[in-house]
């Protein structure tokens, strides 16, 4: 389907400049972005980088103070009712009425698109067995589970057969179960040709499920590409090892910097995080050859380590380059959940307060000029907040 | 997905069907609450068994310390006063409501929905007013059964019912602008004790004004609670209360238009604004 939709070459999603703040807060910043039709665009950014404030201005909820932005050729302030008729959005938490049935609810969302009493009956039923809530279909929305509800949520958000769907968050909140079956349903969305816009805070959700991804950071797009080239700018593979003793952190960080600096102009600063001791390096295409040689560095240098692995890069990596810290960070009460990234989580805990030299000289490196300097007035917005 | 054909209601909407739109979106969403008031007893409970509740109290308790003089004896001067005072408490419900969904993000779900802009805080008054309604009726019914009895014929009685469920659906505009307003369920439920209280039992409701420190009078004189109560009062007795209902029934017209004017706009700019 998907290679009949944009033949006008006109994007789904087209944001240019947006900006909005609130009171002295500035929540966007300028941000810039395109998603062709049938595509997923992920969005991936920390708590309060702005992703649900883009949501709320692209859905109508919200008018921004500066910029534009177009859906499906709607302006969203000019043309509000057409983009109402275009859209889908299925928010942070279960939008229903959880005192009524799961087909109580769809059918009233039906109503309220003007489907006759017998299509709206008939499109409850059709979304229940999709989202395989057929069996609950008629129990109050309170008995169901998280995943049950949210699936409820996100089939009530296509009752109107949206053409755009924007999902906040999806799964925030959800078990990693319930998150998987999550993952299903929107691969199974994107499949059918919606054009999605995910936001995350997940960094292998938007990796799982997006074509292309952007990363906002305090109200900027800060890197934009696919997977793939989000990872390459890290600089291809990476070294990764744990200094147990908490002392010698500098050391090892300094004794492989080389490892870095490969021929193939690739790869990057070292990362070390000094409180649980884990070291990370890019190393471009030189894989093994620099495993060797980290091994060798790291002895002669008398530097004891655990745990010494060659990896592919994963979006952590990719956002602590960009950012010079973790993308999940604690920073709001809420999103205090466990995920399959302890690690990172670690890592996030540390926040900007223990931010280095060496981390910023890094980021900078890796980010292109004109987000360069935009990041840098970020920090300092970062900084004067806290 | 399997095709169903998109409905017509996604097209365009023409100047027409607009307001056809807007009264079934109303209707649509008036249902929904009715549907979800009906599913959770807890809710019948409170807005029905904390009335009748008063109606005891205040008839077998207190009603034999209150000296007043209307015909019939107290339980005929208290059951005006308590369908007011039951008018204005049902709007905790609308307050405490659209709090709740504001929180779930049920408006914002509607909000981003092609549908009558007006039609998410007309359906809940609607609604509200439905709920309140029955609870009116229902207080009527056990006051018979405790005593009160109409003493001025059944025009006067409808008007009774009907002026306090206008009144109620002035509060209920408060109510719903204090909901969106604040947002936060808890909150909303404190704030309502903080202005309710005291509006509905510093006024002619349950005791006579006169029986007040001055300074209590000085306010339980002049505000709408007392003129509504009054009027109502007026209604079901007639005879010695007929000439107090036109300085009361215009006074009170006064305070619900009043009322109505400022704090309608208020309730649809922050449902408007609220996120």
């Amino acid at each position: 389907m998907s290679q009949f939709n944009g033949v006008d070459g006109q994007p789904a999603i087209l944001v240019e400049g947006l900006t909005k703040s609130f009171g002295e807060v500035r929540a966007l910043r300028g941000i810039d972005l395109s998603v062709p039709r049938g595509t997923v665009l992920g969005v991936l950014g920390p708590n309060g980088a702005g992703k649900t404030t883009m949501v709320r201005i692209l859905t109508t909820l919200l008018l921004p103070d500066g910029g534009r932005a177009v859906v499906e050729g709607h302006d969203v302030v000019r043309q509000a009712a057409a983009v109402r008729r275009s859209i889908g959005l299925a928010g942070q938490s279960a939008a229903i009425q959880e005192e009524l049935t799961g087909r109580e609810n769809l059918e009233i969302i039906g109503r309220l698109y003007h489907l006759r009493r017998s299509q709206a009956r008939s499109r409850a039923v059709e979304l229940l067995e999709q989202f395989e809530l057929a069996d609950a279909a008629d129990r109050a929305a309170k008995t169901y589970s998280g995943g049950m509800q949210r699936r409820l949520d996100l089939a009530a958000s296509l009752v109107g057969q949206p053409r755009v769907l924007f999902l906040d968050e999806p799964t925030t909140g959800l078990d990693p179960r319930a998150r998987l079956g999550m993952w299903d349903v929107i691969r199974s969305l994107a499949a059918a040709g919606t054009t999605l816009l995910l936001t995350t805070q997940y960094l292998d959700e938007a990796d799982e499920l997006a074509n292309e991804i952007v990363v906002i950071d305090h109200g900027l797009v800060i890197a934009a590409g696919t997977s793939e080239e989000l990872k390459n700018r890290v600089g291809g593979d990476v070294i990764e090892f744990t200094v147990p003793d908490r002392h010698r952190v500098g050391d090892a960080v300094a004794a492989i910097a080389p490892l870095g600096k490969g021929e193939d102009e690739v790869g990057g600063e070292p990362h070390a995080d000094p409180e649980t001791g884990v070291v990370s390096v890019g190393v471009g295409s030189r894989g093994s050859d620099a495993l060797t040689e980290a091994v060798r560095i790291l002895d002669g240098a008398g530097i004891a380590t655990r745990g010494l692995t060659l990896r592919r890069p994963s979006l952590d990596d990719v956002f602590l380059a960009l950012t010079g810290h973790a993308a999940e960070e604690e920073d709001q009460p809420g999103s205090r959940r466990r995920g399959p990234r302890g690690r990172r989580r670690a890592d996030g805990d540390r926040a900007d307060g223990d931010r280095t030299d060496g981390d910023r000289t890094d980021s900078d490196r890796t980010d292109s000029d004109r987000t360069d300097s935009d990041r840098t007035g970020s920090e300092e917005i970062a900084r004067s907040a806290s | 997905m399997t095709a169903v054909t998109v409905p017509a209601g996604v097209e365009a909407p023409r100047l027409g069907s607009r307001i056809r739109w807007g009264v079934s979106d109303t209707l649509t969403l008036t249902r929904r609450s009715l549907l979800v008031w009906l599913r959770v007893p807890a809710y019948l409970m409170f807005t029905v068994i904390q009335p009748v509740m008063f109606v005891l109290l205040f008839r077998y308790v207190f009603g034999g310390a209150i000296p007043v003089n209307v015909p019939g004896g107290y339980v005929n001067y208290l059951i005006p006063g308590i369908i007011a005072q039951t008018a204005a408490f049902a709007t905790f419900g609308t307050a405490i409501v659209l709090a709740q969904e504001l929180k779930k993000g049920v408006i914002d779900r509607l909000k981003s929905m092609p549908i009558a802009r007006s039609a998410v805080l007309t359906g809940r008054l609607v609604a509200d007013t439905g709920r309140m309604l029955v609870t009116i009726l229902i207080i009527v019914g056990v006051g018979y059964a405790v005593g009160f009895r109409f003493l001025n014929g059944f025009g006067p009685a409808v008007a009774m019912v009907v002026l306090a469920t206008v009144f109620g659906v002035a509060i209920a505009c408060i109510s719903a602008y204090t909901g969106l307003a604040i947002g936060d369920e808890e909150s909303v439920q404190a704030f309502g004790m903080i202005w309710l209280f005291p509006l509905t039992f510093v006024s002619s409701a349950f005791v006579p004004i006169a029986s007040m420190p001055g300074w209590l009078q000085a306010f339980a004189n002049h505000q709408p609670v007392t003129f509504v109560v009054n009027a109502m009062r007026a209604m079901a007795l007639g005879g010695q209360l007929e000439p107090t209902l036109w300085p009361n029934l215009w006074r009170s017209l006064i305070w619900l238009a009043g009322i109505f004017i400022v704090f309608l706009p208020l309730a649809v700019r922050a449902y408007r604004r609220a996120s």
